[in-house]
C-alpha cells in the first residue's frame, strides 16, 4: 500500500520536462505499436494460406463457394489440398463496386464543391456544411437497411423484367440485390467525404487567382475550372484515394445489398450486368466470422484481411503523397 | 479563453465570389451552361438525398416505435409482435461508446500534445503520425478480425467470454470496446492536433517567460483552451463507435440479449457478450437472422436520433471553438 502511495505522490508532484516528454512519447508510441501488432497478428494467421496457395490465391478457378464449403469440414491439421482458395471473384466484386462508386462520387463531389464555393446563395452555403456532415456520419448499417428494404425490392420488382430474370435463371437469380444498388448506395456514402475535402481545398485557393482569370476574360465557371480546380488536382486525387479506401473496406452495407453470391458480373450481359449479384472481400469476412474454428477457413479469412489491410495502407500513403504538391502553394493545412 | 479572442479567425468559408451580372449566364458556352446546371443539380440532390433519408426514417420510426420497445429486452420469436424491444442493444451501444471514448480520448490527446509540443525525435514523430493515419484508413472489419486474433491469446483471456470447456472466444464488451477505441482515435487525434496548432505561439511564450516549464504550460495554458477541440474530437469518435457494426458482429457476438459472464456483476457484464443498436438493426434486416423490418426501422430511428444529436453537439461545440481558435470550422476533419 505504501508503495502505491509513494507512486501516487511522485505522480502528483510537478513533472520535470524530461520525464513528461518521455511519458507522453511512450503513450504516443503505443498507438504506433497497435498498427504493428495488427500487421503481425493478421499476417501470422494468414501465412498458411499464402504458403500453400502462393499467387494462385489471387487468381480465378473453381467455385469459390465450394472451396469455402470444403474448408469448413477440414480436420484440425488440414492437408495442403484443403487450403485451395481462389479469391478472384471477391477481388473483382470489390474493384467493380469501388471503381464505379469512386468515379461517380468524384464527378458528384467536384460539381457539388463548385456549387458550394461559386454558385450557392449564402443561405444555401451555410446549410451545406451540416448537411454534408450529417450524410457523412450516417452509419453504414442504416444505408444497408434502406437499401435492402427499399431499393432492392424496387429494383427487383420494377426495373428487372420477368424476361430478363428468366434469361439467366439457370445461372443466377436476379432479386434486385446486386451491382446497381451496391454502387448507388456506396456512391452516396463516399460522396460527402470527398465533397468535404474538395470544398476545403477549393476554398483555400487564393481569390486573386480566380479574379485574375476573370479579368483575362474567362467567365467565372471557366475561371474556376481552369484555375482553381487545376490548382487543387492533388487534393482531388488525395480525396479519391481516401474514398477508395472507404469503399474497399465497406463490409456491412454491402453484405446487406450486394446479393452475397460469389458471381462475377459480366459486361457482355448488357443491361443485366447492372443487376447481377456479387460478393466483396470485406463482405466475405463478415459472412464467415462465425466459422473461424476451421483452421483452413480461418487462415483464408485472415489472408483476405491482410489484403484489405495492405490496400488500406497503400491508399492512405497514396493519399498523403498525392497531397504533397499542395504544400508548394500553401493551399492545404 | 478570452485572451485568444483577439485573434481574428482566418477565412473559414471562402468569401463570396462576384458572380457578375445574371444576364451574362446566357452568353456562356453551351458546355459551361451544362456544367452550371449539373453543379446545381448535384448540390441540390445531395441535400434532397439527406433530407429524404432522414424524413423516411422518421416516418417509419414514428410508425413502429413505441415506448415499450425501449424498455423491454429482445426475445426469440417468429412473430414481430412478440420478439420484445431493444433495451439490451441500447445498453450495449452506450457501454461500447463509453469504453471506446474513455480509452481513445486520453491516448489521442496525449499523442497530439507530444507530437505538436515536443516533436522530438523527428523520425519517431513521423512514425506516430503515419501510423495514426494508417489506422484511420484501416477498414473496420479488419480491425475487428485483428481484435479476434488478439483477444484469443491465452494471456488476454480474463478480458473475454469463455466457453464451458475453457476455450477462449475473444468476444466481450471489453474486447469490442478496446478495438472501437482504434476507430475513434484518429478523429480525436486530428481534432486535438488542429486545435493545438491553432493556438498562437505567443501564448506559450508568455507562459515560458513567467518561468513555467513546458509541461506546466501544457497543463495550465494549452489544455484549458483545447477543451472545445477535445470535446469535438471525442463526440466525433463516439459517433463513429455508435454507428459501427462490423466490430460488434465479430467481437461482441451480436447475441440476442446481453449475456454476462459469471462472476463479479459489472466485470461479468463487461466480459460477457451482447449486442448494440447497429447489430440489432443488422440482425433484424432481411440480411440477418431475425428479419423483423418493423423492429429494424424502430431501432434505426433511435440510432439516427442519437447520430443527429451528436452532430448537433459537434456543430455547437465547434462553433464555440471557432471563436477561441481556428481550424474547426473547416468542412473536413
Amino acid at each position: 500500500m505504501s508503495g502505491a502511495r509513494a507512486v501516487l505522490e511522485r505522480l502528483r508532484k510537478p513533472w520535470s520536462d524530461n520525464r513528461a516528454e518521455r511519458m507522453l512519447g511512450a503513450v504516443a508510441c503505443l498507438t504506433a505499436l497497435s498498427i504493428v501488432a495488427m500487421v503481425v497478428f493478421v499476417a501470422q494467421r494468414a501465412w498458411p494460406t499464402f504458403s500453400h496457395d502462393g499467387l494462385s490465391w489471387l487468381g480465378s478457378g473453381g467455385n469459390l463457394d465450394n472451396q469455402i464449403g470444403a474448408m469448413v469440414s477440414t480436420p484440425a491439421n488440414p492437408p495442403a489440398s484443403a487450403f485451395v482458395f481462389h479469391a478472384w471473384p471477391l477481388i473483382y466484386g470489390t474493384l467493380l463496386t469501388a471503381v464505379f462508386a469512386v468515379v461517380l462520387g468524384l464527378a458528384a463531389s467536384i460539381l457539388t464543391a463548385i456549387f458550394i464555393v461559386d454558385f450557392a446563395p449564402p443561405a444555401v452555403r451555410r446549410l451545406m456544411t451540416p448537411v454534408i456532415r450529417l450524410l457523412a456520419s450516417i452509419p453504414s448499417v442504416v444505408f444497408g437497411l434502406i437499401g435492402v428494404l427499399v431499393l432492392v425490392p424496387f429494383v427487383g420488382n420494377d426495373l428487372i423484367g420477368a424476361g430478363q430474370k428468366a434469361s439467366v435463371a439457370n445461372v443466377i437469380q436476379l432479386t434486385g440485390a446486386g451491382l446497381l444498388v451496391s454502387v448507388v448506395i456506396l456512391t452516396v456514402m463516399i460522396t460527402p467525404i470527398m465533397t468535404a475535402l474538395i470544398t476545403d481545398a477549393l476554398g483555400s485557393v487564393p481569390r486573386s487567382w480566380h479574379e485574375g482569370a476573370v479579368a483575362l476574360g474567362l467567365n467565372p465557371l471557366r475561371a474556376t475550372i481552369a484555375v482553381s480546380i487545376r490548382a487543387i488536382r492533388p487534393a482531388i486525387i488525395s480525396a479519391a484515394a481516401l474514398a477508395t479506401a472507404r469503399a474497399v473496406g465497406e463490409a456491412i452495407m454491402l453484405s446487406m445489398v450486394s446479393g452475397g453470391v460469389s458471381f462475377t458480373p459480366k459486361f457482355q450481359d448488357g443491361v443485366i450486368f447492372l443487376f447481377e449479384p456479387l460478393r466483396t472481400l470485406a463482405e466475405e469476412i463478415v459472412q464467415q466470422s462465425e466459422g473461424l474454428s476451421a483452421p483452413a477457413l480461418r487462415s483464408s479469412i485472415y489472408s483476405i484481411a491482410l489484403l484489405l489491410l495492405f490496400s488500406g495502407f497503400m491508399l492512405s500513403i497514396a493519399s498523403r503523397l498525392a497531397r504533397m504538391p499542395l504544400r508548394k502553394y500553401e493551399l492545404s493545412s | 479563453m478570452s485572451s485568444v479572442e483577439s485573434v481574428p479567425p482566418p477565412n473559414l468559408v471562402a468569401p463570396p465570389r462576384r458572380r457578375g451580372r445574371r444576364s451574362s449566364l446566357r452568353s456562356w458556352r453551351r458546355g459551361d451552361q451544362l456544367i452550371f446546371v449539373l453543379a446545381w443539380t448535384a448540390g441540390v440532390a445531395l441535400c434532397l438525398i439527406t433530407a429524404s433519408i432522414i424524413v423516411f426514417l422518421a416516418v417509419k420510426g414514428v410508425a413502429y416505435l413505441s415506448p415499450k420497445l425501449l424498455v423491454t429486452s429482445p426475445s426469440a420469436a417468429v412473430n414481430q409482435a412478440q420478439s420484445g424491444g431493444f433495451l439490451d442493444p441500447i445498453v450495449g451501444t452506450v457501454t461500447l461508446a463509453v469504453i471506446g471514448t474513455l480509452i481513445a480520448t486520453p491516448l489521442a490527446v496525449i499523442s497530439a500534445i507530444w507530437v505538436v509540443e515536443y516533436g522530438r525525435p523527428r523520425w519517431l514523430v513521423g512514425i506516430v503520425e503515419t501510423s495514426i493515419e494508417l489506422i484511420a484508413g484501416t477498414p473496420d472489419i479488419v480491425i475487428a478480425i485483428f481484435g479476434l486474433a488478439l483477444f484469443q491469446l491465452g494471456i488476454l483471456a480474463p478480458l473475454s467470454f469463455r466457453s464451458t470447456g475453457g476455450g477462449v472466444y475473444g468476444r466481450s464488451f471489453l474486447a469490442a470496446g478496446i478495438m472501437m477505441s482504434l476507430l475513434a482515435l484518429p478523429l480525436t487525434y486530428t481534432a486535438t492536433r488542429n486545435g493545438l496548432r491553432a493556438i498562437p505561439r505567443h501564448m506559450r511564450e508568455a507562459s515560458y517567460a513567467l518561468g513555467k516549464t513546458r509541461i506546466t504550460t501544457i497543463r495550465r495554458v494549452l489544455l484549458p483552451s483545447l477543451r472545445p477541440h477535445v470535446a469535438t474530437g471525442a463526440v466525433l469518435g463516439m459517433g463513429r463507435i455508435i454507428g459501427d457494426t462490423a466490430i460488434v458482429v465479430v467481437l461482441l457476438g451480436a447475441t440476442l440479449q446481453n449475456s454476462p459472464e459469471n462472476g463479479v456483476p459489472l466485470l461479468g457484464f463487461l466480459r460477457g457478450t451482447g449486442s448494440t443498436l447497429s447489430s440489432y438493426i443488422y440482425d433484424n434486416s432481411p440480411a440477418g437472422e431475425g428479419n423483423a423490418p418493423q423492429k429494424a426501422y424502430a431501432a434505426v430511428f433511435v440510432l439516427v436520433l442519437i447520430i443527429v444529436a451528436l452532430n448537433a453537439i459537434v456543430g455547437r461545440v465547434s462553433r464555440i471553438g471557432v471563436h477561441a481558435s481556428a481550424g474547426t470550422g473547416r468542412l473536413s476533419r
